[in-house]
């Protein structure tokens, strides 16, 4: 089991003969990605890397039944593209693109909610790098060998940093049910608890970590529901214990502008909710180790 | 992205929002000509900086007769303000504003913001004008008013009702504050804003009301759709090493330590600099080189990085993933064989090819410190500069 998405997944790629969704295309196809065609609009009817494309999103889902959908559209015209996946039916989408403007971000959050709950569409990123159920299945822009397939739930805000987490993992032999990414922004498409109501309800995920960085309080968020929902253990790290206030580190969500935004306040907020803090970016492999080892015995 | 207090009111001033009448000026004959121009009796002449509590800072003067007027413009102009949102570095004032002074009743508070958690634009308002929010909301939390707005309908009219009952204006005044604040919504949706201030915003003993300071911040994400804001830039107040990063695509934060960083990806930066941290170093920058690291981005990122005279060692930290390490490992030769780097400089690898990129390094027999981990590279680093320091003290 893994979430999200599985071998069995049909994928369509938005933007899928321009040059950076033909690249991730086929490195999606080589992992073993069930890709199933694409949409370019005004391309339809055409084949692109000997799958089909499609004008549009109702479209291409209409003839192939695909129900994920990933997002290589310019900024933008991205915003766009979410909500006609989500217009299509599409139930699992990720969108890389970065760069979205903040309001069109909120623009979608509100259109999505014309959907109820439990058929809304769940939307990873934008500017984020994806999501891979290693030797299953791979949405995204990722390298998928550092993944080793196995038992932990990743959700992370960066791209880079959770290569680094799974890295470290996969040389201590530590593997990964699925990997998350939640992407970079102010507004995201969904939030660390989003993810990990889905990781508790997965037999296959024994432990998550939640990676997260200054600005917002989502990471906070997550802790409190994790402190009275969650049974399985949860390690989290927080990036940015030395950025100043008031600057933006790289990701357009990653600035301190007001109280619990620093990574100070929140890592001592993830400790007051029982998680276990990662001491530096260079222990996520040992850490975890440490709360596997101390986890009883699964029963049969 | 933030803009000049004048040029936020004359935004604002489209959308209806009444301000004071005022005018630009580069010199002190162009400040006295421009308060000669507005008439009346008293003025403030405004240093215009990218930074709040410029009168604090001695930025603002008031002035009831002409000279004082020019002499108050040939004091700001050139001037060093230093205020605690500029740090202790400052901001050089090139332009002023002068402005008709006004007879102030009282002084309000108000603010739109990009609301994070909500996902929405939360308007704060409050009756303690003047005040910075952060002293208001640890001195006065129950003087502050939020009210949500729904971004599928905008700002409903009874809620503008609602603000301004809030602020206790009388009834002549609520029609003039509904206007104000739909025209505030307007300017902030239409034009990507992601922070609109007003503070103070003066009812004036005739009643009337009048933006006295403007402060506008706007989404870097949405400039390519506003050509005429992005115009407003004004370099002269940012960063100059950050303003160089910026235009070359690169993601650049100056900080006060010795250690230079050049990494991919925003979180692994992050990452670094706090690893770093903890080995007993302290970074230099936050760098970000993006994805696509081409060699000649890190050539550049070098320069970057070296342009600060502070640094005295450079750790690269790199998790490649599309990119392959090797491809990265050239790049990093590239530049050491086109800049003179006289600093120890300390590589990490990690990710694709990870092996034929330690090998490029170790052929190119150039002084480069590899390190395997991000604890061992941190460490190196910290030690190299520990170093450094004891050989400029002589201590080798």
């Amino acid at each position: 089991m893994s979430i999200h998405i599985n071998e069995h997944t049909k994928i369509l790629i938005q933007g899928f003969t321009g040059k950076i969704g033909t690249f991730h295309a086929q490195e999606m196809i080589q992992y073993g990605a069930n890709v199933v065609g694409g949409v370019t609009p005004g391309k339809g009817g055409s084949t692109h890397l000997g799958l089909p494309v499609y004008n549009s999103m109702k479209d291409a889902v209409k003839h192939t039944g695909a129900t994920a959908s990933i997002i290589f559209v310019p900024p933008p015209f991205a915003a766009d593209s979410i909500m006609e996946a989500a217009d299509a039916g599409i139930s699992f989408c990720v969108n890389i693109t970065d760069g979205i403007p903040t309001l069109d971000m909120i623009t979608v959050k509100r259109y999505m909610r014309r959907y109820k709950k439990n058929q809304r569409m769940v939307l990873t990123g934008p500017n984020c790098a994806g999501t891979i159920s290693p030797g299953k299945s791979m949405m995204g822009i990722m390298p998928g060998h550092i993944y080793l397939p196995g038992n932990v739930g990743i959700i992370g805000r960066s791209g880079t940093l959770g290569y680094e987490a799974a890295s470290q993992m996969k040389s201590l032999g530590i593997g990964v049910s699925t990997s998350v990414g939640i992407g970079g922004d102010v507004v995201n498409g969904s939030s660390f608890k989003d993810h990990l109501e889905f990781f508790e309800q997965d037999p296959n995920t024994h432990a998550v970590i939640i990676i997260g960085e200054i600005g917002g309080s989502q990471e906070v968020k997550a802790a409190l529901w994790a402190k009275d929902n969650m049974t399985k253990p949860l390690v989290g790290y927080i990036a940015g214990l030395t950025a100043p206030k008031g600057k933006r580190m790289g990701h357009a969500g990653a600035i301190i502008n007001t109280v619990g935004e620093s990574a100070v306040e929140k890592v001592a907020a993830l400790k007051a909710c029982g998680v276990t803090v990662v001491p530096h970016p260079s222990a996520f492999g040992t850490t975890m180790q440490e709360v596997l080892n101390n986890m009883p015995p699964l029963t049969p | 992205m933030n803009i000049h207090e004048y040029q936020a009111k004359a935004l604002l001033a489209e959308y209806g929002v009444p301000i004071p009448i005022g005018n630009l000026a580069y010199s002190p004959e162009q400040a006295t000509y421009r308060a000669i121009e507005i008439g009346g009796d008293s003025w403030l002449v405004k240093a215009q900086v990218h930074s709040g509590a410029r009168g604090k800072a001695g930025g603002i003067k008031f002035c009831s007769k002409y000279d004082e007027v020019g002499k108050a413009a040939d004091e700001l102009l050139g001037a060093k303000l230093v205020t605690h949102q500029t740090g202790p570095e400052g901001k050089i004032c090139y332009r002023l504003y002068v402005e008709a002074a006004c007879n102030i009743e009282r002084e309000l508070y108000l603010a739109f913001v990009l609301d994070r958690a909500r996902e929405c634009i939360t308007v704060i308002a409050s009756v303690e004008g003047g005040m910075d929010i952060e002293t208001l909301a640890e001195q006065r939390p129950e003087s502050i008013f939020r009210f949500e707005v729904e971004p599928a309908v905008g700002l409903q009219t009874f809620q503008t009702r609602e603000i301004a009952f809030a602020l206790g204006l009388d009834k002549n005044q609520i029609r003039q504050m509904s206007q104000l604040l739909l025209g505030c919504y307007q300017a902030m949706t239409e034009l990507d804003s992601s922070m609109l201030e007003i503070n103070p915003l003066a009812v004036t003993k005739e009643g009337q009301l009048q933006a006295l300071d403007a402060k506008m911040e706007f989404d870097d994400n949405a400039l390519f759709r506003h050509p005429r804001v992005s115009e407003l830039r004004d370099k002269s107040q940012e960063e100059v090493r950050e303003m160089r990063a910026y235009d070359r695509g690169l993601s650049y934060v100056g900080l006060d330590g010795n250690i230079g960083c050049i990494i991919n990806g925003a979180g692994l930066a992050m990452a670094t600099m706090d690893m770093i941290n903890y080995a007993g170093g302290a970074p230099a920058n936050f760098l970000d080189i993006g994805g696509g690291a081409s060699p000649e981005r890190v050539v550049k990122a070098f320069q970057l990085v070296l342009s600060d005279e502070s640094v005295e060692a450079i750790l690269v930290n790199i998790f490649a993933g599309i990119n392959r390490c090797d491809w990265i490992a050239e790049g990093v030769v590239l530049a050491m064989q086109k800049i003179d780097i006289k600093v120890p400089l300390i590589v990490r690898l990690s990710g694709t090819n990870v092996e034929k990129g330690r090998q490029v390094i170790l052929d190119s027999g150039l002084p480069i410190i590899l390190a395997d981990s991000l604890f061992e590279a941190a460490e190196k680093s910290v030690n190299q500069c520990n170093k450094q320091t004891k050989i400029a003290k002589g201590e080798s």
